[in-house]
């Protein structure tokens, strides 16, 4: 089994370390990864914003770069959600829908294609779970409070593989963060008001990280955390799965 | 109304009192929860709304025989039925109906339908008087301000807010705030109205084709004291209220009262059917933009709606930004997948004012796909040529770096080519993602930098 590692334009110029932990990660499991180093980005940006024509180039540039692989791995939900469902190519649009089919948010490719039970993890901290909506409601990575359905949830079931990890429970299970894409900035007031209170849902429940499978969302609470110098963290979940602290 | 300023500029005065932020979204989250609650009693929720959609589903594929077949039962039970194809031919029915029996005041229980018609002032500028008999829309009329929700049209406001209001018009003891109290002043007001009106209007939730009536659902009964003192009875209904038969509204009135507040069912669910002896009976069929949006294949589900506001009081955008920040009479993620049908240019911002976060599709009791309409709304405005020029450029720019990985790569040592096009991280204090937000910190190395790095480590390793 080979595995195109995609990781998304922002992760890769910001959060490196995610994108290490999530290659280190899968290797643990004996994945064969490869990086394609040509990739760029998932196209939502300009998509999102209305500008979804404006989204063809980067979607040539997936097929190109991610045909060849079995399946398709990233550590973000959001970019991984876009691909599936708005990609699509002029050019050779098969292979653009067996990458639709073949491509996972990392979380979702361990508990389900490699079916992972066990863990050589330990995180000795408190961590609140932010779900991405992206993640939650369009890959249901886990069950959205929305419907009346039964429970799970796979970042959660990962996260209690990790030893002297605590999971904290917060008020409000599955409320969106505010991040939005372009929203963060045309719509700066709620954006920033949703953020806060997300923060303040984890830090008064004795969040010491705040993890999740997005690192959009965690960047946007992070630029909070940060303005009012909280001692809270973000880190993205491949880094504690990865972690031996 | 006339409404130039943006959802965002509106929103943005509305959080500058923060703590009425926090109890605003608090409030309707209790709503939301006690949704949630009532909903998950029912073990047969999600199939409930797979039927309420699929019968929606019907009605929108074959309006045209329902609505033939719900004129003939109307008129067959006495009702005279009217057909208004905008919301000014609508309103001049209404004047006709009370001009021809010398009607000057009209009571009228809650109706999104007349607000969207801006049926009040029309009638108010003809000498006609009329009062809102529902509490909340009651409130708001005094004040001069339209609903800000459909279903709690004054949640934004306080108690201590109401009070002021009605010592103002109701002449109640200055400082007075206790609701019960509030509510027996207005109920008192409000009894007189209902035995002086000659004229009534209600809205309609579901009108059922097979019978020729209508239900009307409230909290209040204060629908059923207008119409059964009046007259004259008018309803105005919007063409896609249809449902096909009176069985169908065992799926709709559980839904909808459990969807809008956690209710088991509305407390007052009327069915009128025939005119009262020496009564007339009224009813107008509105289209005002319906058929357009029915057109649009993309957007038409949007029609199923039965106006719970389930949507408005889980979307953490709504709760935030307050229902008049969305400048249309229907708000909330509805609102923003409606109002670009009735005036594309006007409401361009509005399927802009969501995360896309999908919360509103999937309380949505009729299963509306709202966020992906959203989503599709933008790409429309877009192309229309209604987003903002500036937002365009930007995307071009975007568009044509990532288009290249050639062009990435070059500008995008370590970051700086994101430090200056990204929108949101900019760091100035132009930008508004650092007004209130710090940027990420630009690492040393990219990820693609180190991966090719470590790759010729271990090639020389090897």
């Amino acid at each position: 089994m080979t595995v195109g590692l995609f990781i998304p334009c922002y992760v890769n110029q910001f959060y490196p370390n995610a994108a290490k932990a999530t290659l280190e990660l899968l290797q643990k499991f004996g994945v064969n990864v490869v990086y394609p180093p040509k990739q760029t980005c998932c196209g939502q940006p300009m998509a999102n914003s209305g500008f979804e024509h404006l989204s063809q180039g980067c979607n040539e540039i997936i097929v190109e770069n991610f045909s060849a692989f079995d399946y398709i791995v990233g550590p973000s939900a959001s970019c991984v959600l876009h691909i599936k469902e708005h990609l699509h190519s002029d050019k050779n649009e098969k292979q653009a829908a067996a990458i639709r089919t073949k491509i996972y948010e990392l979380v979702e490719f361990l508990t389900d294609v490699i079916k992972v039970e066990k863990l050589d993890a330990s995180f000795p901290y408190k961590v609140g779970l932010h779900h991405s909506c992206h993640g939650l409601r369009g890959l249901h990575l886990s069950q959205m409070s929305e419907l009346n359905a039964p429970a799970f949830s796979k970042p959660q079931q990962l996260l209690s593989m990790v030893r002297g990890l605590e999971q904290i429970t917060l008020d409000r299970l599955d409320e969106c963060c505010g991040f939005g894409g372009a929203f963060c900035v045309t719509e700066e007031a709620v954006s920033v008001k949703m953020g806060k209170d997300r923060v303040t849902d984890h830090t008064k429940n004795g969040a010491e990280y705040i993890t999740s499978s997005d690192l959009s969302c965690l960047m946007h609470l992070e630029g909070i955390l940060h303005r009012n110098k909280s001692s809270v963290k973000i880190i993205h979940i491949a880094e504690i799965l990865n972690a031996t602290v | 109304m006339s409404q130039t300023k943006t959802h965002a500029a509106l929103a943005g005065a509305f959080i500058k009192d923060e703590e009425r932020v926090d109890w605003h979204d608090g409030a309707l989250w209790f709503i939301r929860e006690k949704r949630d609650k009532a909903s998950k009693q029912i073990p047969e929720w999600e199939e409930l709304r797979e039927a309420a959609s699929q019968i929606k589903s019907n009605v929108i594929s074959n309006l045209h025989d329902y609505l033939l077949q719900f004129e003939a039962n109307l008129k067959k039970n006495g009702v005279i039925v009217h057909w208004a194809d905008s919301a000014e031919e609508h309103n001049e029915i209404v004047y006709s109906i009370l001009k021809a029996k010398e009607i000057n005041q009209m009571v009228k229980s809650k109706s999104m339908l007349t607000e969207e018609c801006g049926l009040n002032e029309y009638l108010e500028e003809r000498g006609i008087e009329v009062i809102n008999s529902d509490l909340g829309e009651y409130i708001q009329q005094i004040d001069n301000e339209p609903p800000s929700h459909i279903v709690l049209p004054c949640i934004h406001k306080r108690k201590e807010e109401i009070g002021e209001l009605f010592h103002e018009h109701l002449g109640t003891e200055k400082g007075l705030s206790d609701p019960t109290l509030l509510t027996r002043v207005a109920r008192k007001h409000l009894r007189n109205v209902f035995l002086t009106r000659r004229g009534a209007l209600t809205g309609v939730n579901f009108a059922v084709a097979e019978t020729g009536e209508y239900v009307v659902c409230t909290n209040e009964g204060n629908a059923d004291m207008g119409a059964h003192l009046s007259e004259v009875q008018i309803a105005s209904m919007g063409l896609e209220k249809l449902i096909p038969q009176k069985k169908h509204l065992s799926v709709f009135l559980r839904l909808l009262a459990r969807s809008a507040t956690g209710q088991p069912i509305t407390i007052y669910s009327s069915h009128y059917k025939k005119p009262r002896k020496g009564q007339e009976m009224h009813l107008i069929l509105v289209d005002a933009g319906r058929t357009r949006q029915m057109g649009r294949v993309d957007f038409r589900d949007s029609l199923k709606c039965i106006k719970c506001g389930a949507c408005m009081n889980t979307c953490p955008v709504y709760r935030k930004s307050g229902g008049l920040s969305y400048h249309n009479t229907i708000s909330g993620p509805i609102g923003a997948i409606l109002a670009p049908n009735l005036n594309m240019k006007k409401h361009a911002d509005l399927p802009y004012a969501s995360t896309l976060c999908g919360s509103c599709s999937n309380v949505c009791p009729v299963k509306i796909n709202i966020h992906e309409q959203l989503y599709k709304w933008r790409q429309v405005i877009v192309k229309e040529g209604y987003a903002a020029n500036t937002k365009a450029l930007g995307m071009k720019a975007m568009a044509w770096t990532f288009s290249s990985p050639g062009k990435l790569t070059t500008a995008g040592k370590t970051g700086r080519w994101f430090l200056h096009n990204l929108p949101f991280v900019v760091n100035n204090k132009l930008n508004p993602w650092y007004k209130q937000r710090d940027m990420p910190e630009a690492p040393k190395e990219s990820f693609g930098e180190w991966y090719v790095k470590n790759e010729e480590k271990e090639d020389n390793r090897q």
